[in-house]
């Protein structure tokens, strides 16, 4: 892949609710090292296109590409590897943490790749937690644990694109820097970008290298 | 044919009345308001039965297969409906779904059955294809609307966990895998628990009733033990094909798990 092409694009996607559309026309390219802010008024469906990108609903209008191919073409469990979403409410299996991030190894899309639990150890601390978080119970862990727990489970299997639904919105100031380190160290490295969103002005125009207004799109 | 066991009169029938006015009686007696319902119930009881009883006899002088056959098929359409009218929510082709499921397991399960283990001559003989059909079907209408339920349920309820699950590359099958086991455990349930306690708490209807007509005990429960088999066998086929067949119904090809296909039964 030359470094001109774009990692991710999005060409022409359109979302129906009932006979109103929502957005249309919505068409980008997102290039290497690269994040794009995503902001609208809420409800303007911001979730919906994050959705629409990992193709979790079916698409009504357009369509996109990961590295040049259709995700038909890199096959659909293989494309959302590439290109994650992560949901601004995590969802957590029963068991622990640690559980939680071996059992993402058990999807055949992985083949002999396992659990590394070094990697997510150096994460945790640049998270300033200390490694006892994999042992608490999913279930019970705070807004904010879960959101770390999503992100760490999507890291560990290196996606190229993350698709970050207000990722800091339940995580305190603290918190919310250490998390943003994370990610443009992340980033820096060959072939990553990322999709974000925050209702945080001041955070959008920390993280974000250009902003897309959905608004514009109705 | 000679008779071992009495022959109940239509007089005898109504003394036997006497017993549902202990009802009425109580109900009255202590405000329920069950009076109405309950005299409504016993007439529709009395007569669905002697009308199924006249049927029957009718049914039992056939010795054309296709009417035989005609009749199964329309004991099956009644089970596959009702085991979707007992449950909260629908998607499109659940109906044609329940039928083809019902159909397929009862079939392979009572046609082993007569043909295979009691070798029936003919193999449609009506007076043992009618009763074990019918008691087949009871059981896997009754697992398929539990298992069909569980199944739309669990994925509503469990949406989240079974996106996070395809956002991270699961296939719809891994992310489904859960809930499809958990559907079938559910619909299996009840068979498995009338096993447990079969012959120590309750004494099967049927078994009883070949007792009282005056078979040999150990020849009823063979039967009983025969039956359990079949519908154990009945109901693990038809919930695992309906569950299977509303798998492919809620998950599309492109693995997405499509909710906006369910829709609420209209009560």
């Amino acid at each position: 892949m030359g470094p001109s092409q774009p990692l991710l694009v999005a060409n022409n996607l359109g979302r129906r609710l009932g006979e109103r559309w929502l957005w249309r026309g919505v068409s980008f390219d997102l290039v290497a090292g690269e994040c794009l802010g995503l902001v609208a008024p809420s409800g303007a469906g911001k979730t919906l296109l994050m959705r629409n990108l990992v193709l979790l609903d079916p698409c009504q209008q357009g369509e996109v590409r990961f590295a040049g191919k259709t995700p038909a073409e890199w096959t659909m469990p293989t494309y959302r590897t590439q290109v994650m979403y992560m949901p601004q409410r995590p969802a957590a299996l029963d068991g622990t943490v640690q559980e939680n991030l071996e059992r993402v190894f058990e999807l055949a899309v992985y083949g002999q790749q396992h659990f590394d639990p070094d990697k997510i150890k150096s994460w945790l601390q640049q998270l300033g937690r200390s490694p006892d978080f994999l042992h608490l119970q999913a279930a019970r862990l705070s807004g904010g644990e879960a959101q770390i727990l999503a992100l760490l489970r999507g890291l560990q299997v290196n996606p190229r694109v993350l698709l970050l639904d207000e990722p800091t919105a339940s995580l305190d100031g603290d918190a919310t820097t250490r998390v943003e380190g994370l990610l443009s160290h992340w980033l820096q490295q060959p072939d990553h970008a990322c999709v974000f969103t925050s209702h945080d002005t001041a955070q959008i125009h920390r993280v974000a290298d250009r902003q897309l207004n959905l608004g514009d799109f109705n | 044919m000679e008779s071992r066991y009495i022959i109940i009169s239509y007089g005898q029938l109504a003394l036997s009345a006497l017993l549902i006015l202990v009802n009425v009686g109580l109900s009255m007696a202590l405000k329920l308001g069950l009076a109405r319902s309950l005299v409504i119930a016993t007439l529709r009881m009395v007569v669905q039965l002697l009308l199924i009883g006249i049927v029957l006899e009718w049914l039992f002088t056939q010795d054309n297969p296709w009417v035989i056959v005609a009749i199964s098929l329309v004991m099956t359409s009644v089970a596959g409906m009702a085991a979707v009218n007992r449950t909260q929510q629908r998607f499109v082709g659940i109906y044609w779904n329940s039928l083809l499921s019902v159909l397929a397991s009862s079939a392979l399960v009572t046609g082993f059955a007569m043909a295979g283990i009691i070798q029936v001559q003919p193999w449609y003989d009506p007076q043992y294809l009618i009763p074990l059909l019918g008691m087949v079907l009871g059981n896997t209408l009754n697992g398929i609307s539990l298992g069909l339920d569980r199944f739309m349920e669990g994925l509503a309820s469990q949406q989240d966990q079974v996106e996070m699950l395809l956002t991270l590359g699961a296939t719809r099958w891994e992310a489904a895998h859960h809930q499809v086991r958990d559907a079938i455990r559910v619909g299996m349930i009840p068979t498995i628990n009338s096993m447990m306690v079969m012959g120590l708490v309750s004494l099967p209807g049927m078994m009883t009733g070949q007792i009282l007509a005056g078979a040999n005990p150990i020849d009823a429960v063979r039967y009983q033990i025969v039956i359990m088999f079949m519908i154990a066998a009945g109901t693990a086929l038809g919930v695992f094909g309906v569950v299977l067949f509303a798998y492919y119904r809620l998950f599309s090809a492109n693995h997405q798990l499509r909710l906006d296909h369910l829709y609420q039964a209209r009560r």
